[in-house]
């Protein structure tokens, strides 16, 4: 496990961000998950690092309009709808 | 001694700005739907501003083009190679999670601006200037932020292309912000990269802090611990130069309040309440780690530092005050006026080069900017009817109509009822009444007023005044007092 395992109160903090609530069941899970997670980029320490040149750059398009989604089509996989909006609750 | 504990020593406030600008494109920054608003909500939105899987970003040329502009035009130094990070956040006003914007490697670095506060010259340091996307638009339904009953989004702002704009800590006053953001607007809209009359086209936060006068050096600087020691605020949410100047010198007036009780000024983002002219605190969950800054990887790395020599920019306001001051001999005051905006600067070049320089200049700045001023106008709002003000500038100049009716009459008639300056004149009859009329008027004058050319011819140089009013009063107001007076003292002196 790293140095910097993921405690209960990080979970909590990201979760607050989020505005996701977790009971303290939860929050101990997404901990432990947390962690597991974190200790899976520990992999990468392994690796070296390299200096390379980009192969792309400068990719860029012309300042052209193209056609827009229907607002139909855009608000197809929203749950909430009206007037045209996209519905959600209310955040602060 | 540290700021937070200087309730006695004098205190020198310190500013700085970050300010969020629309650049003028024709389509967002990473897809081609749009910028032009509209009133129907999300009818420009597509997979990529809508964040759906598996859409992927091309960013816009014409967004980079704007910014080596903006670049160039304030000395900025353009690096070799720069990108574009991930900045993650939970809030429904972006789709995808997460604002492209950039970090570590801006567009633009290291720039200057100089502005002009009281008659003095001051250059404003530019840390950076880096492109962005604007998120979409919230409304809370049914309350406030707090207390909504829910909430309705439209995306089709989000995907605007901004750029943000920070500059080094280098204001002293609030007032100082107000000229720079006069300036800055002034020459980006020379660039012809920004529209100010765009609904949120400027956005303004701007962090203020209080520090010991003793630990600022005698060039004006402050060394980077000072500062660091000093408690700042950031105040968010000001959206014109008003707001921004209103929102600091209160922010300046309650640190200082605060101090003076030996309380000490909390480090926080502020909220500025523009009907109320104050800031309130905001709650800020987010600090700079949980932004989990991190290469956008969909969008390649920019070289594009060559583009400063391969863009040109029209002259700049600066250059182009200097120039008039020069070529048409006009006074600082007045080449300032007639360059404040490219619009007005190109309209009296264009009149200049008609008529004389000082008569096109005392029309444009003096009368024309004066009167739309009065109303509340800007030439934007008689943008159509130039060539109608240039006709009146002609009347004057071909000595058709007087000054004092030119602008009293024809002017205001212009801008209060929509007029054109030839129906005035002639429904008001306002052409100069001809020579032989004001000569026969002279010669009445003099014939009916014997006491008063005795007074003259005595002396009384002030008896040329009554004659000359007997003069006008038979012309019905319509002859030049200048020439009445001249023909006046011609008949009298023979």
């Amino acid at each position: 496990m790293s140095d910097d395992a993921a405690t209960a109160e990080d979970v909590r903090h990201v979760a607050d961000l989020a505005r996701v609530d977790l009971d303290d069941d939860e929050v101990d899970d997404f901990a432990e998950q947390f962690a597991d997670i974190l200790e899976y980029f520990d992999a990468l320490d392994d690796v070296p690092t390299v200096d390379t040149d980009a192969d792309l750059v400068n990719v860029m398009r012309p300042d052209e309009e193209h056609d827009c989604l229907d607002r139909e089509d855009a608000l197809g996989n929203a749950e909430g709808t009206e007037d045209g909006y996209f519905k959600g609750p209310n955040v602060s | 001694m540290s700021a937070q504990s200087a309730k006695n020593a004098d205190l020198t406030t310190v500013i700085g700005l970050e300010v969020h600008v629309q650049l003028e494109t024709d389509t967002k920054i990473f897809c081609g739907c749009p910028t032009e608003p509209t009133d129907e909500p999300n009818t420009q939105t597509c997979p990529v501003c809508l964040g759906l899987p598996g859409a992927l970003p091309v960013l816009n040329e014409a967004a980079v083009e704007a910014a080596v502009k903006v670049g160039k035009a304030i000395d900025a130094d353009i690096p070799e190679e720069t990108r574009f990070h991930r900045k993650n956040y939970f809030y429904p006003d972006l789709p995808k999670n997460f604002q492209i914007t950039q970090y570590d490697e801006p567009v633009c670095a290291d720039g200057e601006l100089e502005i002009s506060v009281g008659g003095e010259r001051r250059t404003v340091g530019i840390r950076r200037a880096h492109l962005e996307e604007d998120p979409g638009s919230l409304q809370h339904v049914g309350g406030n932020i707090d207390n909504a009953d829910y909430t309705l989004v439209n995306y089709n702002r989000a995907g605007t292309p901004l750029m943000e704009i920070v500059t080094k800590p280098d204001f002293r006053e609030p007032e100082e912000t107000r000229a720079f953001l006069e300036k800055l607007e002034e020459v980006l809209e020379y660039l012809g990269v920004f529209d100010a009359s765009r609904d949120g086209s400027l956005r303004i936060d701007a962090n203020l802090s209080l520090v010991p006068s003793d630990e600022v050096d005698d060039d004006g600087s402050i060394g980077t611990d000072v500062l660091d020691s000093a408690n700042r605020t950031e105040v968010k949410n000001i959206s014109s130069h008003k707001g921004a100047e209103t929102a600091l010198q209160y922010e300046e007036g309650r640190q200082k309040d605060l101090m003076r009780r030996g309380k000490a000024v909390e480090q926080e983002t502020r909220h500025f309440n523009e009907t109320h002219g104050s800031t309130v605190s905001m709650r800020s969950k987010e600090e700079e780690k949980d932004y989990r800054y991190f290469e956008e990887a969909d969008l390649p790395p920019l070289q594009v530092s060559h583009w400063k020599d391969e863009i040109s920019i029209p002259e700049l306001p600066d250059a182009r005050r200097e120039r008039f001051q020069d070529e048409y001999g006009l006074s600082d005051e007045a080449a300032s006026k007639l360059t404040s905006t490219k619009q007005v600067a190109d309209f009296y070049e264009d009149v200049a080069s008609e008529y004389d320089a000082d008569l096109a200049a005392t029309w444009v700045a003096d009368e024309l900017l004066g009167e739309l001023n009065y109303r509340d106008m800007a030439v934007t709002d008689v943008e159509g009817r130039l060539d109608e003000v240039k006709r009146l500038v002609e009347l004057v100049a071909a000595d058709d109509i007087t000054a004092k009716n030119a602008k009293e009459v024809v002017l205001r008639g212009m801008l209060d009822d929509g007029d054109a300056p030839d129906d005035i004149v002639e429904r008001e009859d306002l052409g100069k009444t001809d020579a032989d009329a004001v000569a026969a008027a002279v010669a009445e004058a003099i014939e009916e007023n014997p006491d008063a050319v005795a007074d003259y011819e005595d002396g009384d140089d002030g008896a040329i005044n009554f004659l000359v009013g007997q003069v006008m009063g038979k012309t019905g107001g319509s002859a030049d007092p200048g020439t009445v007076n001249q023909k006046l003292r011609a008949a009298l002196d023979e």
